[in-house]
């Protein structure tokens, strides 16, 4: 058995189930639409704006405001993908087809965040586009200094997002049990971390947090962040590292379900 | 050929398969029976690598089963769970298989042919009924066309014909020198497949033996014989010292004698004999015997009466 | 007592079940039988008032069931074995029922006790296998103790101890003089349960017969008779002589003959005239399988007419299959039934079947006719065993290979439920 073969195996997989088309066009949409809602208002709302607050106005960070919400479709396309296999006892088959477990499970995740990039850039950059044009004469150009390094990252955020998903869910395995973590883990609980003083430091620690530091091209004013752009990445980077360490780690130990 | 060697597998404190060494071999259906939580289940996992043994060893045909290159092309098997997603259509749920294995797509077609799905193969799997889940799940263990087949109950879920065809389906995988390990419960579908039966309690070995031995071996047998010449019968056998039990409606029932003994010796003594018929217990009788000590959920044996007993009580009260 | 009588169901333009009429008895176990899709869920849910006949009507003790005082006293049933609250304990399952029906607590310990769950009464049935789910149907329909009993395929997920039990309990119910309506797909196992048949094919009554009548009506009886293993020559000579007297003779894998259309005293006679020895000579009827099989084959499949040259082959002798192999022979029920003839068998496809392509490096090595380039037969559409080649070929071999059962209903789910 050769990795390619697992890999295309896992293609069909993918490509063969309805829950990918929904999860990855509700993410697509959600993010585009909801960073144009928000590019628009902002336009309208700029001139009541204190001088402060324009000088800490980013309009390439406003168009993706609709990553907060469009990321939530990427946790459940990164859930399902994995998850799926243990809830409707597929598992079995796909360990039984290929024992080589790591095989397995790399394959699954290349082929998810393989698709799930290419459907982030292209989302990243309509987002941008688009954000953009709702913003009018307050607009940056995709030229401007960093603005390049933010669409890119925006759809490295949304792919690493996935990802983070996808270990979790090989970890706990149950679909619900992911979800029920995932969701109000960057909805809520991010939120409330990264907005109580007492506890922001922490906060921006935290996956979301320090990963959506790169679509940032103008800092906010009293930016005391320790980590820039792609540092921040990189501490996104090391909490889905650990994810999918752990997931590997179980799933080579335990029992097929 | 599966071989199994010491293999045991513990849950914390609990022993769900101790020690068991046996070997299947090709060529032939070999049942694999035991009560509810035997530890079947958990030993067919086993030798598809799904489980880690705590102890022991487990080999397809002289390898790992995680060293095997293409292991659909070496086993196939059927566990007792549908184990399809119910979003995914027939066709695809085969074809991510075989694509993990390097299996042409066109014998996925042909697999969906066997079980005659091919109608419903583009369909989701979402609406199918146990049985047709049963024939998809049989579908994927012949997908590579293995020289070792396993199946966990087949039968459940499929009408008398489906059952008639699964029956033939393995007699003939058998037939042309397959490995072929089945396990059901149903012990009377049992009887007309398997040749050989591996019998386990309690997560160890009971029996391994073959179908004839282990009926006979856990169970009575007799020869039934009847003849217009009863009396001269009786006489005849009682002169060669053979012990016959009249049954009452005019046949007789020896014990410890063959059936070609008795008729030589009625054609010696030139009697005519209307039956001749060596009579055994069924495989389910056998079965009973051998495990009665090893069984999970007991069910009460006063089952008939209770209906008084608990019945009058609060009948009266209400009253 | 369940009486039906025209009983109808339509669904749009497909007719489920057509003017059926028949009554279930109280004191005997009545098997209900039926290829998938023939109706048999959609005849017992009309029993228990969850489906409105189209015409007709259906009676429990004289009244519809919607209209019966206190049903749940009177007509227990078990139709879908995993219709309970995964989250809810065993125990709270049955008292919910008991409390809709006003039985006591009491009573629901009982229940727990026969069914053997007592153990268990107090964990999420969300745990509970599929026999134990079963085992749980079972004490829900024993709840009422009830006169009139349904079940629908009520060994599903058991193990051996477990059928033993249900079959046991379902014998004991209708000896104390309840009804006892069960439906299986297992026909071994209705063999041993089941007094009377009703029978149903395509939604029409097929059979309503006690289970000797049953297989007598549809298959053929035979005797087994076996000659000295060390002298052929007395095979041969017996084997023509049976033919002689107008029997039908098939060798079978052992060495034995199968014998029809002589009675026991008869062949016995003829092998003592022939100076044939015997060493055995054993009354044989068909299994029930091989009953329904014959007697449902018209109905699964007379829609399938496209088997024109079946017309052209001679029909075969009534009981006159070739022989199977015979594993645990000389046990009840050991006579397995016959592979496909040509002519409207349930599985067997057309004649003018396409030829599957050839094996391929899938195909089966040493299959018989699977020469390389040979367009050959899927290697696992053909579990025919070969015709006998025995001194007496009575039989052809089977025209058509078979494959899996009557392809042309697989659109349909086996359990139409």
């Amino acid at each position: 058995m050769t990795a390619a073969q697992v890999v295309r195996s896992e293609w069909t997989k993918i490509r063969s189930v309805a829950s990918t088309v929904w999860t990855l066009s509700l993410a697509v949409v959600v993010t585009i639409a909801l960073g144009m809602l928000i590019a628009a208002l902002s336009r309208s709302e700029f001139d009541s704006m204190s001088s402060r607050d324009r000088l800490a106005f980013d309009p390439t960070f406003i168009s993706f405001a609709g990553m907060s919400l469009g990321q939530l479709a990427m946790i459940v396309f990164g859930v399902l993908v994995v998850s799926n296999e243990y809830s409707t006892g597929m598992i079995r088959a796909s360990l039984a087809a290929v024992p080589q477990r790591g095989t397995f499970l790399f394959s699954k995740l290349a082929v998810a965040t393989a698709l799930a990039l290419v459907v982030s850039l292209a989302t990243s950059f309509a987002a941008f586009f688009l954000g953009q044009a709702m913003l009018g004469e307050h607009r940056a150009s995709i030229g401007d200094d960093g603005v390049l390094r933010a669409v890119i990252g925006g759809g490295l955020y949304m792919t690493l997002i996935a990802l983070f998903s996808m270990g979790v869910a090989a970890m706990l395995r149950s679909p619900m049990l992911s979800l029920g973590i995932l969701m109000p883990f960057f909805f809520l609980i991010s939120n409330i971390l990264g907005n109580v003083d007492a506890t922001k430091k922490i906060g921006r620690f935290l996956p979301d947090q320090a990963g959506s530091k790169i679509m940032q091209v103008v800092p906010p004013l009293d930016d005391d962040t320790p980590y820039g752009p792609w540092g921040g990445l990189g501490i996104m980077a090391l909490w889905v590292v650990a994810a999918l360490i752990g997931g590997h780690v179980l799933l080579k130990r335990r029992d097929a379900q | 050929m599966i071989e199994l060697e010491g293999l045991t597998k513990r849950y914390g404190e609990k022993v769900a398969v101790n020690n068991l060494t046996f070997a299947v071999r090709p060529g032939i259906v070999t049942g694999f029976l035991g009560p509810n939580g035997a530890g079947k289940s958990t030993t067919m996992r086993m030798i598809l690598g799904l489980d880690r043994p705590t102890a022991g060893d487990v080999r397809i045909d002289g390898t790992h089963y995680d060293r095997l290159k293409d292991p659909l092309t070496s086993i196939g098997a059927l566990l007792e769970a549908k184990g399809v997603h119910p979003g995914r259509s027939a066709y695809h749920h085969l074809l991510c298989l075989a694509q993990s294995n390097g299996i042409p797509a066109r014998r996925v077609h042909e697999v969906l042919d066997t079980v005659g799905l091919s109608a419903v193969a583009r369909k989701k799997a979402k609406g199918f009924s146990l049985g047709m889940g049963q024939r998809l799940g049989i579908a994927a263990a012949l997908l590579g066309d293995p020289r070792i087949l396993m199946f966990d109950e087949p039968v459940n879920g499929l009408d008398p014909e489906g059952i008639h065809w699964i029956r033939t389906l393995m007699k003939s995988l058998a037939a042309q020198g397959r490995t072929v390990f089945v396990s059901s419960h149903l012990m009377s579908e049992m009887a007309l497949t398997a040749d050989h039966l591996v019998v386990i309690g309690q997560g160890r070995l009971l029996a391994d033996t073959s179908m004839a031995e282990f009926i006979q071996r856990n169970s009575r047998s007799y020869v039934r014989v009847r003849s217009p010449e009863r009396e001269r019968l009786l006489d005849v056998l009682h002169g060669a010292g053979i012990t016959a039990v009249e049954n009452g409606n005019g046949t007789l029932e020896v014990d410890g004698s063959k059936a070609e003994h008795i008729g030589e010796l009625a054609a010696r003594h030139q009697l005519v004999l209307h039956e001749l018929s060596p009579q055994q217990a069924s495989l389910e009788e056998a079965f009973m015997r051998l495990t009665a000590e090893s069984v999970e959920y007991h069910a009460h044996s006063d089952t008939p009466a209770s209906a008084e007993r608990w019945g009058d009580g609060w009948k009266e009260g209400r009253a | 007592m369940i009486e039906a009588v025209g009983l109808t169901k339509r669904y749009g333009d497909k007719t489920a079940v057509y003017n059926l009429s028949f009554q279930v008895r109280p004191g005997a176990v009545t098997g209900f039988l039926g290829p998938n899709g023939s109706g048999k869920s959609t005849t017992m849910r009309m029993i228990l008032g969850l489906d409105n006949p189209t015409a007709g009507h259906v009676t429990i003790g004289g009244y519809p069931y919607r209209r019966l005082p206190n049903a749940p006293r009177q007509v227990g049933a078990l139709l879908d074995a995993k219709a309970v609250h995964g989250g809810r304990s065993a125990r709270n399952h049955l008292l919910s029922l008991a409390q809709l029906s006003g039985i006591p607590a009491r009573r629901v310990d009982e229940v727990l006790g026969v069914v053997g769950l007592h153990d268990v009464a107090r964990r999420r049935s969300k745990g509970f296998s599929l026999g134990m789910g079963q085992r749980l149907g079972i004490a829900a329909a024993l709840l009422g103790d009830p006169q009139v009993l349904l079940f629908d395929e009520p060994v599903n997920g058991l193990d051996p101890e477990g059928i033993l039990w249900v079959r046991n309990l379902m014998k004991a119910l209708a000896a104390e003089g309840r009804t006892v309506f069960v439906s299986s797909h297992l026909m071994s196992e209705m063999a041993l349960t089941a007094d009377h048949l009703i029978v149903i094919g395509r939604g029409q009554l097929l059979a309503d017969m006690s289970i000797t009548d049953f297989i007598s009506a549809n298959s053929a009886d035979f005797a087994r008779v076996r000659t000295p293993d060390t002298e052929p020559q007395q095979r041969e000579k017996l084997s023509s002589a049976l033919t002689e007297a107008g029997g039908h003779v098939l060798p079978e894998q052992d060495g034995a003959l199968r014998v029809t259309g002589l009675p026991l005293p008869r062949i016995s006679d003829i092998a003592h005239d022939a100076d044939v020895r015997l060493w055995e000579l054993s009354p044989h009827q068909a299994s029930l399988e091989e009953a329904y099989m014959r007697m449902t084959q018209g109905a699964v499949d007379y829609r399938s007419t496209d088997d024109q040259k079946a017309g052209l082959q001679q029909p075969l002798p009534p009981g006159a299959q070739p022989p199977m192999p015979v594993p645990g022979q000389g046990q009840p029920g050991w006579y397995a039934p016959p592979p496909p003839q040509p002519g409207g068998q349930p599985f067997a496809p057309p004649q003018g079947a396409p030829v599957p392509p050839p094996a391929g490096p899938y195909g089966a090595p040493g299959v018989p006719g699977a020469a390389p380039g040979v367009p050959a037969p899927n290697p696992y559409a053909q579990p025919a065993p070969q015709a006998p080649q025995g001194p007496a070929p009575v039989a052809p071999p089977p025209a058509a290979p078979p494959s899996a059962p009557s392809s042309a209903d697989l659109t349909k789910p086996e359990d139409a439920r």
